[in-house]
């Protein structure tokens, strides 16, 4: 069998690499207690930044009372996620550096600057929107409902909801 | 010791991330107007897998579980919040930070957007705690303790609907 292959190889199925997904959660829980999530690491990593701003502000704040300023399980892995793609991209051979995806360009034409303000508004939105939820699709989506939470079902109905209303109205050409 | 355990996990599901393809702005934006459901297929086939394995590992004693709370009013609403945010940034946190790392770099305004929302939520989460947080809130409860029916008839019905909705993806061939 071609081992090196399957690693250098451009795409799996996403059956294939989902269910490896969902088992690697199963098994971080047994080894370690800990649930795969991505949003939480945003307020610490927001908090350390501005701790070197403002500390007093930081020390001060409820929320990051609550979600402290530092790094811990799940800021190593957000950054685990960068250097395994980069490593799985870098295999593959599809590491590119780009500012525009093709299917933007195709819709609003070559417009980095339009791609890259409506990728920081739209990022600060769903990064506010996750923490009031209480979770991204991580922590809720995949997480969450494997747990059979309440929350996370209802979260991730948002998500979904709120994202095909905006996506259909900003593609409604095609 | 868990720091390094965060990293490597991030590693492995950077990587499942990055070859499933699902890190991509086509592919989130694409599931949301209807147009490719791989991110969909990558995340049903995990919460399936998650879903049985960390039930059987619930019932074994061997793990506990943390659902997140349900406050159903901030659960929809930031639900809602972070749908019209990702149809805009076209990632999701954990994925922003992948897309980043196979250089996808409008990502990275997504990523500072992330932040700079992060930032906001830590404000304004005071003026939320004794109000939406605090509205319709049920605690951590999960369905089957909500329907008060044995947990593997819900993870039946869970696992069931997943493959349904793969199975209708890939009959649309899409």
């Amino acid at each position: 069998m071609d081992v090196k292959g399957i690693f250098t190889r451009e795409e799996w199925s996403p059956y294939v690499a989902g269910g490896l997904a969902g088992a690697l959660l199963a098994l971080s829980v047994l080894v370690t207690g800990k649930f795969l999530g991505a949003s939480t690491s945003f307020v610490r990593v927001a908090g350390m930044l501005e701790k070197l701003l403002w500390p007093q502000k930081v020390v001060q704040n409820a929320y990051f009372m609550k979600k402290a300023p530092a790094v811990e399980w799940q800021v190593m892995m957000v950054l685990g996620i960068l250097m395994g793609a980069f490593i799985s991209s870098r295999l593959s051979g599809d590491f590119l550096f780009t500012l525009v995806p093709p299917l933007w360009e195709e819709r609003f034409g070559h417009t980095p600057l339009k791609r890259v303000l409506v990728a920081f508004v739209g990022g600060s939105v769903l990064l506010f929107g996750a923490r009031l939820a209480g979770g991204c699709p991580s922590g809720h989506g995949i997480s969450g409902v494997s747990q059979l939470s309440v929350s996370s079902m209802v979260a991730m109905v948002g998500f979904v909801a709120g994202g095909i209303l905006v996506a259909r109205r900003l593609y409604s050409r095609r | 010791m868990l720091l390094v355990a965060g990293f490597v996990t991030g590693i492995i599901f950077g990587f499942l991330l990055q070859k499933a393809k699902v890190l991509r702005y086509d592919k989130q934006l694409g599931a949301l107007i209807f147009e490719d459901f791989t991110i969909f297929k990558f995340m049903f086939s995990a919460i399936a897998v998650a879903t049985v394995l960390l039930y059987a590992m619930y019932d074994l004693g061997w793990v506990q579980f943390h659902p997140k709370p349900t406050h159903l009013v901030a659960n929809l609403m930031g639900g809602l919040i972070f749908g019209v945010g990702w149809a805009l940034v076209g990632y999701c946190p954990g994925t922003s930070v992948g897309a980043v790392g196979e250089g996808r770099l409008d990502a990275f305004f997504g990523v500072l957007g992330m932040l700079m929302g992060a930032a906001l939520y830590a404000e304004v989460y005071p003026l939320f705690e004794g109000t939406l947080l605090s509205w319709l809130y049920f605690g951590k409860v999960t369905v089957p303790q909500l329907l008060g029916v044995n947990h593997w008839m819900v993870v039946g019905v869970m696992v069931a609907l997943m493959v349904a909705l793969c199975l209708w993806f890939e009959a649309m061939g899409k």
